[in-house]
């Protein structure tokens, strides 16, 4: 094992900013990372053990216990749900004889659930030692156990297995015409890069991860740093379920997105850029650094890149299973080897970034359009769109629809016209903008995509009228609380009473003045968390619970008190050590009259 | 012209460079905290001293003070508000005062009486914590640990032995000690260092030591939490 870590720590030139890489690789040859391994690390990267062991603790494919040999982890995903995630685990489980969460007691396999893994639109999905399975169904899973059963190594599985389709519906202004690799970077050059700036500026394109800041501004904020060092990070921690439009760009469009942080590069004065790619594409990652290689040859990478002076390259960084590292501070985090905990701010990234330099970080989506117009040009985005949005969005469709994939419109799109165009029947609702986002109902079709109406990174998860609502808040609310970082009290402890307290009311629990603690939490983690998780923690229980009040209500005991815990239920164990179940060792719940 | 910030509707002078927080214990206005120390790193996670900065929330330990900043500070929604976040620090570990070593010397207990915090009122987790006994002279009892990172950060700032560490996720967010066992025994810890004298509960106690000053004799027995935070953190500024 030391011979073996050393030549991990060696290959990453004993940088503790490696941490993230270098336990990837440990993991994937041990399933676990040993103590020894931890040890040693922390002497070789010059770092304290507590910092290796608290970001194997933060990240959740990394495990300080042993997984099995082949390790299956299940998308958690409300979509896998709709799509009979729940009988296929079970049946997954006969079949391999594991419990969830468990290891086998030979250790070939374990069983476990995962945060969605991004195949909502060709799922239930799941992962085998981080590579994406989608389309499972019975016959892939006894496929699936076979070859785990016969320990036939993952490399060797049929390719068909790991077959993951863009599914790309209805392509628009940026889908429909991918720029020829260069392009993009020729016209910066011959038009300028402040010129070029100034079409970002009249594009008026604003930051496709949802927040929507203007990327111009971003882009001219840190270009005026005083500093030497600045850097541009590819947001690609695509981890809103629902969300798979970057899968599509890394895989189809990639060369036009590294093309888009070239020009970025070229703009803010550069010269190392970072793309932080979510663990669960990890498949993606060989396909990424092949098109890294070809750019490097083309000379649209590296130093003299097109003979413009301009020295710059990329770097592929692979996150570890945490939602909260699509926020960029805590992405940032992240790529330095830590905990993804989002930072105080301000100070902002662009003025205090990684490694307290100067930083961009823009979605994947924003770098392909900003590749379109530092080609195109500013009017071209900008003829279309509504006033505060201009150009198109990307959406991710999935949930109950007869064609789920990636769909491109212009904002100012109303939501009917999309449902229309995906094939949506008997619809309860929409969930735009994945659970951090907003639940419509059937009654505000004519409600538009934009940023003034609905924003959307681009999760658009549709309900039909035979979902179980409840459930579905369930998942998302429980989604939240599993991701939470910990870092501040409202998000930290309010995420985990809002699953408890929801659990509480679904399971027959919960009495009226239950619902107004639940509408009061709410508002508490909302107003007090330290970043946009906890921010949007509540989210789908407040916009549900404005819509459907009636639902919240149906599933409430009729009296004014109910405890938070079963009563008789607690007495079992006393029962069974006093060896009777007499009517007297019996206690209800509420006293009766 | 000196720069100025109103808190409260109170004209209040800030140095350039000043949080919120420092500009207003120099003034001599308490924002209720746990994590902030005005000695260390700011920290900004207990989310107590959240105050309302031209309309947003802020926490006052991290945020700058600016020119004209009209800052709420005793509102009564926000009096409400952090008298739930403590709450939430209570019902997340296991926090029983009348049993505590630290009780009356408690910053957090302290914290929740200036609150008027009166009961818990979220259910309690009833955490599964441990406690860690095996040093000859510090103790942790991990039932009361807040995740504040004073001791951590004092222990790396101040004594230069970086023993702590906060690790895990979301609610199984936990102290750890930095030795190869995992023990406090085999950290170079002291009874002298600033990190075993800082914990605002009773996670961290120096063992021996115990109920040397009676019960209602205590720090907080005789003055309320913003006088006495008010008199040392100041003293600590000058």
């Amino acid at each position: 094992m030391q011979a073996f870590v050393k030549n991990i720590a060696e290959e990453n030139q004993y940088k503790a900013t490696h941490l993230l890489r270098i336990l990837h690789a440990i993991q994937a040859h041990y399933h676990y990372i040993p103590k020894p391994a931890i040890e040693q690390l922390a002497s070789l990267l010059n770092i304290a053990r507590t910092q290796i062991i608290g970001v194997i603790e933060f990240y959740s494919f990394f495990h300080l216990s042993p997984r099995g040999r082949y390790e299956l982890l299940i998308s958690d995903s409300i979509t896998d749900h709709l799509l009979g995630k729940h009988a296929l685990t079970d049946y997954l489980a006969i079949k391999l004889n594991v419990a969830v969460g468990e290891v086998r007691t030979d250790g070939l396999v374990s069983l476990d659930n995962t945060s969605c893994t991004g195949l909502c639109d060709q799922g239930p999905a799941g992962l085998v030692n981080g590579y994406a399975l989608p389309h499972l169904d019975h016959a892939r899973i006894d496929q699936i156990s076979e070859l785990i059963n016969q320990q036939t190594p993952v490399a060797l599985w049929p390719s068909q297995l790991f077959q993951v389709d863009d599914h790309i519906i209805k392509p628009g202004l940026l889908l429909n015409h991918p720029l020829t690799p260069g392009e993009a970077l020729q016209s910066t050059f011959k038009r300028g890069l402040v010129a070029t700036l100034a079409e970002l500026d009249t594009s008026a394109l604003r930051g496709r991860g949802g927040a929507g800041f203007k990327t111009a501004s971003k882009w001219q904020y840190c270009r005026d740093e005083p500093e030497n060092q600045r850097y541009v990070v590819c947001n690609a921690d695509e981890g809103e379920p629902g969300t798979f439009k970057d899968r599509v760009l890394l895989n189809s469009y990639a060369q036009q997105v590294i093309e888009g942080m070239t020009v970025c590069a070229a703009i803010i004065g550069a010269q190392q850029g970072f793309l932080y790619l979510r663990g669960e594409y990890l498949f993606l990652y060989d396909k990424l650094q092949q098109v890294l290689v070809e750019r490097r040859q083309q000379g649209l990478l590296g130093n003299n890149i097109l003979n413009s002076g301009l020295d710059f390259d990329i770097d592929i960084c692979l996150g570890a299973g945490a939602y909260i590292c699509g926020e960029e501070s805590a992405l940032i985090e992240s790529l330095e080897g830590k905990m993804g905990i989002p930072r105080n701010r301000p100070p902002y990234p662009v003025t205090q970034g990684y490694l307290g330099k100067p930083t961009v970080v823009n979605n994947v989506e924003t770098f392909l359009a900003a590749a379109a117009i530092a080609h195109l040009g500013g009017d071209w985005f900008a003829s279309i769109g509504t006033g505060q949005s201009k150009g198109t969005k990307i959406l991710s469709i999935s949930g109950d629809c007869a064609k789920p994939g990636i769909y491109e419109y212009a904002f100012g799109t109303p939501i009917e016209t999309i449902l229309n165009d995906c094939g949506a029947e008997e619809l309860l609702g929409v969930q735009i903008g994945g659970p951090s986002g907003l639940f419509i109902s059937d009654l505000e079709l004519q409600r538009k995509l934009a940023f003034e109406d609905l924003a959307t990174g681009g999760s658009f998860i549709i309900f039909n009228k035979h979902r179980n609502l409840l459930d579905i808040v369930n998942n998302f609310t429980r989604f939240f609380a599993h991701e939470s970082c910990g870092f501040c009290t409202p998000c930290r402890v309010g995420t985990s009473l809002l699953k408890n307290q929801l659990a509480k009311i679904i399971d027959g629990h919960g009495s009226a003045g239950d619902v107004v603690a639940l509408e009061e939490l709410c508002v508490l983690v909302k107003n007090y968390s330290h970043c946009g998780l906890g921010q949007t923690a509540a989210n789908p229980i407040i916009s549900t619970l404005a819509r459907f009040p009636e639902l919240y209500q149906s599933r409430l005991k009729n009296i004014s008190y109910e405890p938070g815990f079963d009563l008789d239920a607690s007495l079992e164990n006393a029962r069974q050590l006093a060896n009777r179940n007499d009517a007297a060792a019996h206690l209800t719940q509420v006293e009766q009259d | 012209m000196t720069k100025t910030i109103h808190i409260d509707g109170n004209t209040i002078p800030f140095k350039e460079g000043q949080t919120i927080i420092e500009a207003a214990t120099a003034a001599g206005i308490y924002i209720p905290h746990l994590c902030h120390h005005p000695e260390f790193t700011a920290h900004g996670s207990c989310k107590l001293c959240t105050v309302n900065v031209n309309g947003r929330n802020c926490s006052a330990c991290t945020f700058a003070a600016m020119e004209g900043q009209e800052v709420l500070n005793n509102s009564q929604e926000l009096k409400a508000d952090r008298q739930k976040i403590t709450q939430m620090l209570f019902v997340e570990g296991n926090h029983f005062c009348p049993s505590c070593e630290k009780t009356g010397n408690c910053q957090l207990q302290a914290v929740a009486y200036h609150l008027n915090m009166l009961d818990s009122h979220f259910p309690h987790f009833y955490s599964h914590r441990e406690l860690d006994a095996s040093h000859a002279e510090v103790i942790i009892d991990h039932n009361r640990c807040i995740f504040c990172t004073l001791c951590v950060r004092a222990s790396d700032e101040h004594d230069g032995k970086a023993v702590f560490a906060i690790s895990g996720r979301g609610i199984n967010k936990h102290l750890i000690i930095n030795s190869e066992s995992g023990l406090l025994k085999d950290t170079n810890i002291e009874a002298t260092d600033l990190a075993a004298h800082i914990c605002p509960t009773g996670a961290i106690l120096i063992k021996h030591t115990g109920y040397q000053v009676p019960i209602g004799e205590r720090t907080y027995d005789h003055q309320h939490i913003d006088q006495i935070s008010l008199a040392v953190e100041q003293t600590d500024e000058n």
